[in-house]
């Protein structure tokens, strides 16, 4: 089928609604993606939308020409034929027919999407409100490579402050990076709610539902970056939890995954070393503002009742211990999440001393990251 | 024949009773009707601005007008109060009002309850309305409520939610109840079944529908309320339950619940062309047939909603053609509305230009229908605009157009005056425009990748979502039109003879306008040419 034309309708189309503007190119159609299972896809998608144009065409033709031809105002005179078995018969087999060769290109593109088969790299995907984590899974536990991955663009590009940058609300401060040319298993599943997991240039989408494992795959053919979202409503933040992937050449991904590695055991070094209270401040801050100012907000009022004030009052100002495991073990049934599995002991040493002593918070004492790592070691 | 035989032994029950306490006392179905059609209406302009809330929020990217957590909640009313509040009882209102009088009953069967059925849901809905309220907000979950969001993570007034929606299930449960056991009990004498209107066939069969389904859906919120407050784990995952079985449960009621929705739609539509067509509907069996068929199917396609949910392959392959078949009888009936309106001779009064507006929008959502079933395309579109464009165009200007082309068309024999004829179609034109410019470019956002159900969105999707937002603006307010309309008809206007409409077919159209208190106190005699034309 001419793609070419394709497009040129669909853009005709668009422009019977006033819409001519520069990137029509793809805001009008379903992208072709960059997988050979998204091009399947797009091309299923393309035969079943000319076989529903060619059938709206025929059935709106007919009905137009009658509203034309058959109206009282040019003297028409009503017929009176009724129930013909024949034609009857034949508007339901013909469907029938039409159903039938669609189905069958819909049946071969599923199966090759259900093979699973040999991956040459698992990831885990983990969705949380509201972020992703990846586990790139490895035999060597001190391999393995695992990291959030959360929305990079600030709240004053949300609430109109500051322009809107390219890529706004589909950029993440971690990009998943994979190699291409390589069959990628991801293995999806959540910590909280059901959240989506899909990326549309690799025609990828499984919802990632808590108490499942699910598995997608994908082989990229072009290195690029390709931009997703979360697909299934997951509470206040759905709209704000992007998918970045970065595909890149193998020795690039294995130079990238030599570096995660590396920062892996760094932070080993880093929870051991004595922090300064102005060091905890500092690095807390930041890591509050990954973390906790999504529902907390940034100058700790909250908004109560569902995410409750830090400032004057509550754990943060309490007994230290039920602040830490707070922060570690999450609280049932509400949006806290148990932060012991998302941030390492020096991001919870710093993020508790900064809840601790900032907005006027003053109680003045401090958690070494060394302390928490043992804690969550259990030693 | 005359349809208005009075006894005259008791004057007393023959009149309504003055005053407010008619409405509430009220047992006569053409009240009760008429109270369902506008609660129905508030419900819509209600649901409808809410609408509009989400809509503006939409116009631009970032936020401007409502945070998120209040989107969602909008979103969640929305939806809610559309299906429960607007769509469902504007159909119950229309067979209270037309199946007695288009089979030749008095009454409905169950007067009684048929007053309890309608004054439950006032009650349902201020208390769903009343969450906006509370503390914490109204649900926010979408109106499919999907398990863990709304159960682990749902707001305190979740609870209210699920009260509110057992009492609009009670209140369905019993209408369709009355409506199945007037319809095979009060026919008047000759009316077979083969010879009811197709009105009273789809209401037939989507009340039995009901039926099936309203416990379903009370069963799955049941088992919410026991997981929030009892402790049970139905659907949590972290004590043994299945976050899955939640939406199988779910769709199972969802499913048919959207052809309970269309099904009178396609009475409606099937009562109107002919009329205007001035020619008999081509194939009257086929469509009995049709609607039978599509409301089995709806049955056994419920996990075409679920298709990311990671079912297996062999699932996948049975939902798919399970869904694909009901294209059949779907497109047997638009074959037959198009074979109607062939080599009529028609004329385009206000309820014709809404039932062929019914015809093309609905066709097309039901092509765009056709495209979500399949499932790796599925995958693609599953959860974006697209599939928010598919649903409203079958809703809005599917089910919502042939509740207003019913309005139209029947309006002469409730008040006994006709509307506005140029002002009905400047509503509609206005409606028409507005549908499309709201719901067309959602096609092309969805395919371009945008999800539902965000308060914010990249920056490629910015200028059809701007356009979108016009159109709902446009058709919006639109309806403050037929409401005006509506009002103008009720309180004057040309008056209306009995027949109302040259090429009209059918009992209804026997009675005096406006139609009598009471109606066919003695049963008329059916002969073919009053039966479904």
């Amino acid at each position: 089928m001419d793609k070419g034309k394709q497009h040129g309708w669909l853009v005709a189309l668009s422009l019977l609604f006033g819409a001519a503007n520069a990137h029509a190119d793809w805001t009008v159609n379903m992208r072709e993606g960059v997988t050979e299972m998204s091009r399947q896809i797009y091309d299923l998608h393309m035969i079943i939308f000319w076989v529903c144009v060619v059938i709206g065409v025929l059935v709106f033709g007919v009905m137009l020409l009658s509203m034309l031809m058959h109206r009282k105002s040019i003297g028409a005179e009503p017929a009176s034929f009724h129930d013909n078995t024949t034609i009857e018969i034949a508007w339901t087999v013909i469907p029938v027919i039409i159903l039938v060769v669609m189905a069958i290109p819909a049946t071969t593109t599923l199966n090759a999407m259900y093979d699973i088969g040999e991956s040459d790299i698992d990831i885990e995907v983990r969705g949380y409100q509201w972020k992703w984590q990846y586990t790139y899974i490895n035999d060597d536990p001190a391999k393995e490579v695992k990291f959030m991955s959360a929305l990079l663009t600030p709240s004053e590009e949300i609430n109109n402050l500051t322009p809107k940058r390219e890529h706004y609300l589909l950029d993440v401060d971690n990009e998943l990076v994979i190699p291409i040319n390589k069959r990628i298993r991801f293995l999806i599943t959540s910590q909280d709610v059901i959240h989506a997991w899909w990326v549309p240039d690799f025609a990828v989408k499984k919802d990632a539902v808590p108490g499942y494992i699910h598995e997608a795959w994908t082989n990229v053919i072009e290195p690029g970056i390709y931009r997703g979202q979360c697909a299934e409503l997951c509470g206040k933040n759905h709209g704000f939890m992007p998918i970045v992937v970065r595909a890149v050449e193998q020795a690039e991904y294995e130079s990238w995954l030599a570096e995660k590695q590396q920062e892996a055991a760094d932070v080993f070094d880093i929870v051991g070393k004595e922090w300064t209270m102005d060091e905890l401040m500092a690095e807390g801050e930041s890591v509050y503002t990954r973390n906790c100012a999504t529902c907390h907000q940034a100058n700790g009022q909250g908004i109560p009742p569902a995410f409750p004030s830090l400032v004057g009052q509550g754990l943060a100002v309490g007994a230290i211990e039920a602040h830490i495991d707070i922060i570690v073990n999450g609280k049932a049934g509400t949006a806290m999440q148990a932060f012991g599995a998302q941030i390492n002991a020096a991001e919870i040493a710093a993020v508790v001393t900064y809840e601790r002593n900032a907005w006027g918070n003053n109680i003045g004492d401090l958690v070494q990251p060394k302390v928490i790592h043992e804690q969550l070691t259990g030693q | 024949m005359s349809a208005v035989i009075e006894q005259h032994h008791d004057d007393h029950h023959h009149g309504p009773a003055k005053g407010l306490m008619r409405w509430v006392f009220t047992t006569n179905h053409k009240d009760i009707g008429t109270l369902y059609l506008w609660f129905s209406f508030a419900m819509f302009l209600l649901g409808g601005s809410f609408a509009l809330v989400i809509r503006a929020e939409l116009f631009q990217p970032g936020l401007q007008i409502v945070q998120p957590e209040f989107f969602n909640q909008m979103t969640t009313m929305h939806g809610l109060i559309m299906v429960f509040g607007a769509v469902m009882p504007a159909f119950v209102g229309l067979a209270n009002w037309l199946v007695p009088m288009m089979i030749g009953a008095p009454d409905m069967a169950l007067p009684r309850m048929n007053n309890y059925s309608f004054w439950i849901l006032p009650f349902a809905f201020t208390m769903l309305a009343s969450t906006l309220f509370m503390e914490g907000g109204a649900p926010n979950f979408g109106w499919t409520f999907y398990a863990p969001l709304s159960t682990e993570f749902g707001p305190p007034s979740t609870t209210f939610f699920i009260f509110a929606v057992h009492l609009m299930g009670i209140s369905s449960i019993m209408g369709s109840i009355n409506v199945v056991v007037t319809i095979l009990n009060l026919r008047a004498p000759g009316m077979t079944l083969m010879k009811m209107p197709l009105f009273v066939w789809t209401w037939l069969i989507t009340a039995y529908l009901l039926i099936a389904v309203m416990p379903v859906l009370a069963g799955v919120v049941t088992m919410m309320l026991m997981d929030i407050h009892f402790g049970t784990a139905f659907f949590n995952a972290g004590g043994g339950g299945d976050p899955v079985l939640f939406q199988h449960v779910f769709w199972f009621f969802g499913h048919p619940e959207v052809y309970i929705m269309i099904l009178p739609a396609f009475g409606v539509v099937s009562a109107i062309i002919p009329t205007f067509a001035r020619k008999r509907l081509f194939g009257y069996a086929s469509m009995v047939y049709a609607t039978a068929s599509i409301a089995f199917l709806s049955f056994i396609v419920w996990a075409h909603h679920m298709f990311t949910v990671g079912m297996p392959l062999a699932g996948e392959l049975y939902f798919m053609y399970a869904t694909m078949l009901i294209a059949v009888p779907t497109g047997v009936k638009v074959f037959n509305w198009v074979a109607t309106m062939w080599q009529g001779s028609m004329t385009f009064e206000t309820p014709m230009l809404f039932a062929i507006a019914f015809v093309v929008l609905f066709t097309i959502g039901g092509l765009s229908g056709l495209m979500l079933a399949i499932a790796p395309a599925d995958f693609q579109y599953h959860d974006t605009y697209f599939v928010v464009a598919h649903f409203h165009y079958v809703l809005v200007p599917g089910s919502v157009f042939s509740i207003m082309a019913a309005v139209y068309y029947w309006i002469p024999k409730w008040t006994g005056n006709m509307y506005d004829e140029k002002l009905g179609k400047v509503h509609f034109w206005l409606s028409f425009v507005g549908i499309n410019v709201l719901f067309f470019p959602q096609h092309f956002i969805g395919l371009a990748g945008m999800p539902r159900r965000v308060p914010d969105y990249a920056l490629q999707f910015a200028d059809y979502n701007m356009i979108s937002t016009a159109g709902a603006f446009l058709f919006g307010f639109s309806q403050l039109l037929f409401m005006f309309i509506v009002v103008k008809c009720v309180f004057g206007g040309k008056k209306a003879t009995a027949q109302v409409w040259e090429g009209a077919h059918g009992l209804e159209w026997t009675i005096p306008s406006p139609a009598p208190y009471h109606t066919f106190t003695t049963p008329p005699k059916v002969d073919m040419s009053e039966a479904h034309g």
